[in-house]
């Protein structure tokens, strides 16, 4: 393959995949509303279109026609950059997730990955943690208490979390003994459903923490404690407006669809099939290349679906509850899980 | 390709680091000191060291840059005064950095067994081979005990840490957020 034609599907991929995850964006927001909606026994957005389904269109159309004020205390360049920051890093984590089955395009071509690259998994950390810049900064540079409490509270509970979060996927990889995201998934995909790492893989624990870290590491309820509206007034974003706002509003959704990949990946078989070899293989190229995706998107879907289902169902987590989860339970469960994981994987 | 980035980064680099000496508000130094150590990253990538790379981000640019930042924030710490320090320092200074500089370089280069590296060429000899499993030979193999006393001694220092923040007859408040009787 040329460089040019290697360069011209590259492209094609960045370009879709952008524009798939920014669609999933407005419609996890749907999904959230309406979810959220029959969880407190009302309706949810149902006006717009079909079952309300063009909402998220009417509601960026509103981002973008609001009047985009800038307050005149704040420290600017910094104040413009912080949500830029915060959706890039959102939208950038996804070039190395695969979503498909591997060299479907031509002359074995990586069609349903971006960038296929050995140390994936912790690209994805590395961007994870520098999303935090986009939360610190925006509330530093806004000049305003709440939005001042808010980042720092966010810094903190970050770094906190990522230590768990971290050290929850070191099992996965033990296991796996590569941090290729797609070596991960076919480790675990054998005998499908029975060998997930959540499964037959014994990571089960591990699945728990990442859980727990994960809904801390998006900022979501019940660990919003950076917005937490009803003390803070909004938190880091209380001087964002229009789509400034929209965009914290969207790193937000997106990096809940990053989590949900990297569990997909990591305890859920991936874009693999839960049947394994119980359904025969399929002739067809098409539904062959189709198949791994539904099952990949569907999984994902039952992870937002989750993330929803929590923040309807729970209430916020006081700050020292929430430090003392973090370090006293979580990190101490996860070295343990990883203690476990080592000696199991060496008496094997 | 790998030149064109190369000097892409490297210029980045380099702004970003007169950029930190330049700018009088600690915030925006500290802005620069991050794109300076993910330029650095993106360096060790060019070279084939694509584990020191992504290590430099998590570790330098994610963690300790986050700690430096929170730090400023926490003490909202204002603009610095301009001085102009003493004109030795200045007139004998610069020359001996760059002196310095060149005699380290030329000795690194002259080595043996360490030499000029190439762009986009791996750092180990075999092909294929991820230079994460080499590292980890050396860590955990070869230099095992090294390894291990070093993290007994990042042990050792938090200990001091907190024993240090920890003042004598403080109290330690509970779950349940009142100081413990």
């Amino acid at each position: 393959m040329t460089i040019l034609a290697f360069f011209l599907w590259s492209l094609l991929k960045v370009a879709v995949v952008t524009v798939v995850m920014l669609m999933g964006i407005a419609y996890t927001v749907l999904l959230e509303r309406k979810l959220v909606g029959r969880i407190q026994n009302r309706w949810g957005p149902s006006r717009v279109g079909p079952f309300g389904l063009l909402q998220p269109l009417v509601d960026g159309a509103k981002s973008f026609l609001k009047e985009d004020l800038i307050p005149t205390a704040v420290y600017r360049p910094v104040y413009l950059l912080a949500p830029i920051i915060s959706l890039g890093c959102a939208l950038i984590a996804i070039a190395v997730v695969p979503f498909g089955a591997p060299a479907m395009g031509p002359r074995g071509f990586d069609l349903f990955e971006i960038s296929n690259i050995n140390i994936g998994l912790l690209v994805i950390l590395g961007i994870t943690s520098m999303g935090v810049y986009g939360i610190a900064l925006a509330g530093w540079s806004s000049n305003n208490k709440y939005s001042l409490l808010g980042s720092l509270r966010s810094s903190a509970q970050l770094i906190s979390y990522e230590l768990a979060l971290g050290l929850s996927l070191v099992g996965v990889v033990l296991r796996a003994g590569s941090l290729n995201l797609r070596t991960i998934v076919d480790q675990q995909a054998t005998l499908g459903a029975a060998t997930w790492n959540i499964l037959g893989g014994g990571q089960i624990v591990a699945f728990f923490i990442y859980l727990m870290a994960a809904f801390a590491e998006t900022n979501r309820s019940p660990f919003d404690l950076p917005e937490a509206e009803s003390e803070l007034t909004g938190g880091y974003h209380t001087e964002y407006s229009s789509m400034k706002f929209a965009m914290f509003f969207m790193a937000e959704y997106g990096n809940m669809i990053n989590v949900g990949c990297v569990a997909t990946l990591l305890f859920l078989g991936g874009w693999t099939s839960p049947l394994g070899d119980l359904m025969p293989p399929l002739q067809s190229t098409l539904i062959n290349a189709l198949l791994p995706i539904f099952w990949f998107v569907i999984k994902v879907f039952g992870f937002l679906c989750l993330y929803v289902w929590v923040r309807g169902t729970l209430p916020r987590f006081r700050y020292d509850q929430l430090m003392n989860f973090g370090w006293r339970f979580l990190l101490p469960l996860a070295i343990l899980n990883i203690v476990g994981t080592s000696l199991w994987l060496a008496y094997r | 390709m790998h030149l064109i980035l190369f000097f892409l980064f490297a210029g980045f680099c380099l702004a970003g680091a007169i950029n930190l000496l330049m700018q009088t508000h600690p915030i925006n130094s500290a802005l620069s000191l991050i794109v300076v150590m993910t330029s650095l990253a993106v360096l060790y990538l060019l070279l084939g060291a694509e584990f020191l790379a992504i290590a430099q981000i998590i570790v330098y640019s994610g963690a300790v840059m986050v700690l430096f930042t929170f730090v400023v924030m926490l003490l909202n710490a204002g603009r610095e005064e301009r001085t102009l320090g003493s004109h030795a320092a200045t007139r004998v200074g610069f020359p001996a950095v760059v002196a310095l500089f060149a005699v380290l370089a030329t000795i690194l280069i002259r080595a043996q067994g360490l030499g000029a590296a190439r762009l986009g060429e791996g750092l180990s000899n075999a092909p294929g081979q991820s230079n994460l499993f080499l590292l980890s030979q050396v860590l955990f193999h070869d230099l095992l005990l090294p390894f291990e006393v070093t993290s007994v001694l990042i042990l050792i220092a938090i200990l001091g840490a907190v024993a240090l923040a920890h003042v004598e007859g403080s109290k330690i408040p509970d779950s349940e957020g009142t100081a413990s009787k």
